[in-house]
């Protein structure tokens, strides 16, 4: 018996592992490339930097490029943006479904279910048109704007589920304390939401960080490229500079790496235990 | 302190009636508990005096004013939930002082208030404790702290100790009646227990079916039922039940045809169906012949005293308190007694002859 289960338990490891390897292995490649000389990249694309092969000038190029940092504040800006304004808005949302009954509020619900399912990029020479309307081309403005909208539907319905898991008790109480709605929101419901925040923070702010798509129809000049723009000045129609390339990209992990670290440190659960019983 | 008056308070939801036609008076100061069974309307209605649930139509009037339109907060009420809904995310402390932060009252003010609270439910040690570090019992008392330090007019508690272990149960029901005393408080209180609401209760109010059965004193609810529902509520075990058939002056027939003799009031008349009641202190077992003829089925210790669960001849179960050992065995025809003076009779309808 105990010897079924550890083979049960190993294999399903194994399995994990190996898929583990699988995925972390072209981001393998990247990191160790960009340590390397471009021979050697060329050469041997498998061996990890060595000491004969180690060189530093792929990142030296993209630090002493002014314009590179201006994309990683741009590409940070965007996303903390975003990932405001997604919590804020689709935590107000998701409480006004899940705890006010009027009119329409299935309905609504539905059409922001609609939203999950159809993709935003369907939409983009209409968001085009719209964004040059408002005069927001090469804006983050209109970056976090488009983000916001393709990211809410997601954020209402999973914080509205999480919110119909608070207490009944504890907002009835918060109201005979004398708290406004408002502040029932702010002050009750949105620290005893966090873990659902930050799962939401991190859904939206992955397939933002490594957009291409919207900043390069949007906002694709003027100082207002984001990171994963920016890479693109190295690739060149005949000749690209993979050692910036790959360092560019290698740095770019860095970001969001942090952004994860800060946000799982919140996904704690069992934050609501001792509320009521 | 307050007093509260409800008039003419009716509440629906769709087409089902919770509260129908509602009146009551909770005098300043005293201890209202409203009982009843499970769906009788008694949490909505303590809802509809927090103002947490909408009603229809009717007046509810705290002090001098009347709430029906008002918020919550501004009813100056302060309610203990059965589950406590302390905020899970701040400290006792804050918990408590939480209310009034948002009614602008100065810090020392809150700091001072708290304190004093903290110092009358013993809760000074725990006061930097978050809720999920406390036990049942202190949560309990966190929450009532929290109702302390608003000062409200009206306190109303919706079944506040029904999750609480029965030791504690007891000690916390003291504590309670206590703090009464202590702060001359109105109070509201809501349970399905009836001994909690015979031991803490000024005044009680069985509700049924959304309606009031009747208002009165705990012993006076105890020995004057008003109707059969409020017999069979009020009293552990509940009251026994012998449907009767009148069949002469001051004699009447149970269903299995023995006659009895009883001290019928003048407005009953031949034929008419009546219930008898009779509780289980006063109804006594015996060896012989009896007013009532029954068999033995269980007999219950509970120490000084046990309970023996009978089967009548035309088929009631019948409760009838043992001090001592019981005069038979399983199986065994006993007969039942009872005085004239312990007896209730009531008519067709349920109401008390």
């Amino acid at each position: 018996m105990n010897v079924k289960r550890a083979i049960s338990k190993t294999s399903v490891h194994v399995v994990l592992v190996a898929y583990t390897c699988l995925a972390l292995f072209p981001i393998l490649l990247v990191i160790f490339n960009s340590f390397k000389a471009k021979r050697a990249i060329f050469l041997s694309p498998l061996t990890p930097p060595l000491p004969t092969t180690f060189d530093l000038i792929g990142y030296n190029r993209v630090f002493s490029d002014g314009a590179i940092g201006t994309y990683y504040m741009n590409s940070i800006i965007v996303t903390l943006g975003t990932i405001f304004f997604t919590l804020l808005f689709g935590g107000m949302a998701g409480w006004a479904l899940s705890e006010y009954k009027f009119r329409f509020n299935k309905v609504l619900g539905l059409y922001l279910a609609i939203g999950i399912m159809v993709p935003i990029r369907l939409g983009s020479v209409a968001i085009i048109s719209m964004i040059a309307g408002l005069n927001l081309i090469n804006t983050l403005t209109a970056l976090i704007c488009v983000y916001v909208a393709q990211n809410l539907p997601l954020a209402v319905f999973i914080l509205s589920e999480f919110m119909t898991q608070i207490p009944k008790d504890l907002r009835e109480a918060a109201r005979c304390d004398g708290l406004s709605e408002y502040n029932i929101f702010f002050y009750i419901v949105l620290p005893l939401l966090r873990p659902a925040m930050a799962t939401v923070a991190v859904f939206t702010m992955i397939p933002v960080w490594n957009d291409l798509w919207f900043p390069l129809i949007l906002a694709p000049s003027g100082g207002k490229q984001t990171i994963t723009l920016g890479v693109q000045q190295f690739l060149g129609q005949y000749v690209t500079d993979w050692n910036a390339v790959l360092a560019a990209l290698s740095t770019a992990i860095v970001p969001v790496l942090i952004f994860y670290i800060l946000f799982s440190r919140q996904l704690i659960r069992g934050l609501t235990s001792g509320a009521v019983k | 302190m307050a007093q509260v008056s409800i008039s003419a308070l009716k509440k629906s939801y769709g087409p089902v009636d919770v509260l129908k036609d509602i009146n009551l008076d909770v005098d300043n100061g005293s201890f209202v508990v409203l009982v009843g069974p499970s769906g009788c309307g008694k949490s909505t209605l303590l809802r509809s005096i927090a103002g947490l649930e909408p009603v229809n139509s009717g007046a509810i009037k705290i002090g001098d004013k009347v709430v029906n339109d008002l918020a919550p907060a501004q009813r100056e009420i302060a309610m203990v939930f059965q589950s406590y809904a302390l905020y899970p995310h701040m400290n006792v402390e804050k918990n408590m002082g939480f209310g009034l932060r948002f009614a602008k009252t100065p810090k020392e003010e809150i700091k001072a208030r708290v304190t004093e609270a903290a110092r009358i439910l013993q809760l000074e040690p725990l006061l930097k404790r978050r809720p999920r570090e406390l036990s049942g019992g202190q949560r309990q008392r966190v929450a009532i702290g929290r109702a302390i330090v608003r000062k409200p007019q009206v306190f109303l508690f919706d079944e506040p100790l029904s999750n609480l272990d029965a030791a504690l149960r007891v000690n916390t029901r003291v504590e309670i009646a206590k703090l009464h005393k202590l702060l001359k408080a109105t109070i509201v209180y809501v349970t399905h227990d009836q001994v909690e609401a015979m031991t803490l209760a000024d005044k009680i109010v069985v509700m049924n079916q959304g309606r009031i059965e009747q208002v009165g004193k705990p012993l006076d609810l105890y020995y004057k039922p008003a109707n059969l529902f409020v017999a069979r509520f009020i009293g552990s075990p509940a009251m026994n039940i012998v449907p009767l058939t009148v069949s002469g002056k001051d004699t009447a027939k149970t269903k299995s045809g023995a006659e009895i003799e009883l001290s019928l009031p003048a407005s009953v008349s031949k034929g008419d169906q009546i219930t008898l009641g009779v509780r289980p202190e006063h109804m006594t077992v015996t060896k012989g012949k009896g007013i009532l003829t029954a068999k033995l089925d269980v007999v219950e210790r509970l120490g000084e005293l046990g309970y023996a669960h009978l089967e009548s001849e035309s088929g009631e179960r019948l409760i009838a308190e043992l001090r001592g050992e019981a005069p038979g065995q399983t199986g065994d025809t006993l007969g039942l007694n009872f005085a004239a003076k312990d007896i209730h009779l009531f008519a067709a309808d349920g109401t008390r002859l």
